[in-house]
């Protein structure tokens, strides 16, 4: 059922885009600019470092709060892609053996504080990630996109993709489940089978661009999608922007968790 | 293969970034200057195909284990390689950010790892001259499917090298990626290769107006490309060694483990320091050279320059901040959803 779940989960993402909240409706310009910085900023900490990453929560977890999002989908996002980097990160503390420091008599060694930094880096980046989609509608990004001087031609193909992606792949959902209604078991699998699906596919594929082309043409199609227009850079914006860059420049650069650790220490 | 945000430094992320952005504003470029409308919607469309036969597994012939397909090559003998470059990225930018797959920064990266070699190299240098005239399809498919794989997973592992975030050794990460992706390889040209085939025996004509297309698109010669890409590569390397001694964390601290210093040992005057200085002015990586060398130092020495000082008497304050930051996140998480509730 793995088709099933990666359609429909993609539609999912396409509805929660277009709620109305707060996060919702900051521009969709400063939303891209600040996950890529958060990105950068996250990903440029020296290899070892651990706390330094948690004050960086704060982003997914408001996005994920104020947007709305349920956690339990992140989650599952986050569970799809995690076999990758986990196989990759699972080398670092066999190789790097040397100890760092004791916790209660507990060796730490280094290779397991970039274990950790590594599995926190690909939490916060996929969660941040998929909060930005969750909150933004594709329309939007595409804007973003096109202010940021991405050039029109990719634009274009962007947006028709992510039109015909849900098409398609419905499509080809009818086309799979039709098969495997016909065929018990992992039969219905073997390649032979495959490459008549997809090459039907194909075909229909094509005979469907050229039937769109003729339907844009009596449109007034001229070569350039036309999509959203302007969006005014208003207040909210503006503000979301400012704290934003703030507390990235203050968790980049400053240790805020030995900070916060030390008041409360000396409080006690 | 896709890379992942967690695994790469920002050098290496950004770089990447740059030779994706020019691959996709010069192929852009290229396809403006001669297009047929028409080529609009066949891109969109054939790359929503990609897309959905993605999601179709098949069983992979004698292991028993599903696979799917990569879809890059049969693009590019279907598109051109310039259209097939804009598809490919447009499917691996959907792919970062719905599915999650591989990462924003990362996503350079990705576009250069799966659509360039395969489009820019493998189709041009390889498919193109053995299937001249519409002979060798098979094994020119093929061929061009397993070196553009190969590329494709051999620039994984520089990237993951170069990043210095995964402790895994070179030469054993390439001995893990070349062999799996040499399979893949195989399975993505057989079936490429067959499912164009079938497509052509269905409906021929088709199939030629596609072609036909493609090749009113990619006319002139690919040297002017492979040439610039390569001038940009360059461009691109020394923008990196820039970054690389300008923070040592990163390249620099790769290049330590390999050689156990930052810097490699030097002689003073003679023609070595000349040849360095010009090195120097146009050299990729001009702080170092790839050539092993030998080093003096003891290997407790070593360790100790390796790893960066860490401090135990703060480390109780970090760990207890810790635990306070991660209380004050719920709690902030916690609060919106109750005032919200309250709103509403």
């Amino acid at each position: 059922m793995k088709f099933d779940n990666e359609f429909f989960s993609l539609g999912y993402i396409d509805r929660l885009s277009y709620k109305e909240t707060f996060i919702h409706n900051i521009d969709a310009r400063v939303k891209l600019a600040i996950s890529l910085v958060f990105i950068i900023c996250v990903v440029s900490f020296p290899k070892y470092e651990v706390l330094s990453l948690i004050p960086f929560f704060i982003f997914p977890v408001v996005f994920l709060a104020v947007g709305e999002i349920p956690l339990n989908f992140v989650l599952k996002r986050i569970a799809l892609v995690f076999p990758f980097v986990f196989f990759i990160a699972i080398f670092n503390p066999i190789f790097e053996r040397k100890v760092a420091f004791y916790i209660f008599n507990i060796p730490a060694t280094y290779g397991m504080l970039s274990f950790f930094s590594i599995l926190i880096r690909f939490v916060l980046s996929v969660s941040m990630l998929i909060l930005l989609v969750a909150t933004t509608s594709f329309s939007g990004i595409c804007y973003a996109l096109k202010y940021f001087r991405v050039p029109e031609i990719f634009i274009t193909q962007l947006l028709f993709l992510y039109r015909y992606i849900f098409v398609l792949s419905e499509e080809a959902m009818r086309m799979v489940r039709a098969k495997d209604m016909r065929s018990f078991g992992k039969k219905g699998t073997e390649l032979k089978f495959y490459v008549k699906l997809a090459g039907t596919l194909l075909i229909r594929s094509i005979l469907r661009a050229e039937k769109i082309y003729y339907a844009m043409l009596a449109r007034g199609f001229k070569g350039i999608m036309p999509y959203r227009k302007k969006r005014i850079f208003e207040k909210k914006d503006f503000i979301f922007l400012i704290v934003s860059v703030l507390l990235l420049y203050v968790f980049r650069f400053f240790d805020v968790i030995k900070l916060i650790g030390r008041i409360f220490v000396r409080g006690l | 293969m896709h890379m992942a945000d967690a695994l790469i430094s920002p050098e290496v992320g950004i770089s990447f970034w740059a030779l994706s952005v020019g691959g996709i504003a010069y192929s852009a470029k290229k396809l403006k200057d001669n297009m047929d409308d028409k080529l609009i919607p066949l891109m969109g469309v054939l790359g929503a195909f990609v897309f959905a036969a993605q999601m179709i597994n098949f069983t992979i012939p004698g292991t028993g284990s599903s696979g799917h397909l990569g879809g890059s090559m049969l693009l590019s003998i279907l598109l051109g390689p310039y259209a097939a470059f804009v598809v490919m990225a447009s499917i691996l930018t959907i792919q970062a950010l719905f599915f999650a797959d591989g990462g924003l920064l990362a996503l350079g990266c990705n576009i250069w790892n799966l659509g360039f070699y395969t489009s820019f190299i493998a189709y041009p240098l390889i498919y193109k001259p053995l299937a001249k005239n519409g002979k060798n399809t098979f094994l020119a498919t093929l061929l061009s499917s397993i070196i553009g794989l190969q590329l494709g997973a051999f620039s994984v592992v520089l990237q993951t090298y170069f990043s210095g975030i995964s402790e895994l050794p070179f030469k054993a990460f390439v001995m893990l990626m070349q062999p799996i992706h040499l399979a893949i390889g195989i399975v993505e040209g057989i079936v490429t290769t067959a499912i164009i085939r079938f497509a052509a025996s269905v409906k021929p004509d088709i199939l030629e107006g596609v072609y036909n297309l493609n090749n009113q698109n990619t006319t002139g010669s690919m040297k002017k490309v492979i040439l610039m890409f390569l001038i940009l590569t360059f461009v691109v390397g020394g923008f990196l060694s820039w970054f690389a001694s300008s923070n040592p964390d990163g390249l620099e601290w790769s290049i330590e483990k390999v050689y156990g210093k930052p810097e490699l040992p030097e002689k003073e005057g003679g023609i070595l320091t000349k040849i360095k200085e010009i090195q120097e002015k146009f050299a990729i990586l001009p702080d170092y050279t790839f050539k092993k060398v030998e080093t003096k130092e003891t290997p407790a020495q070593k360790e100790e320059e390796k790893y960066p000082n860490i401090d135990v008497g703060t480390t109780v304050s970090g760990v207890v901040g810790s635990i306070m930051v991660i209380l004050l996140l719920m709690g902030t998480g916690f609060l919106i959803k109750a005032f919200k509730k309250r709103t509403v």
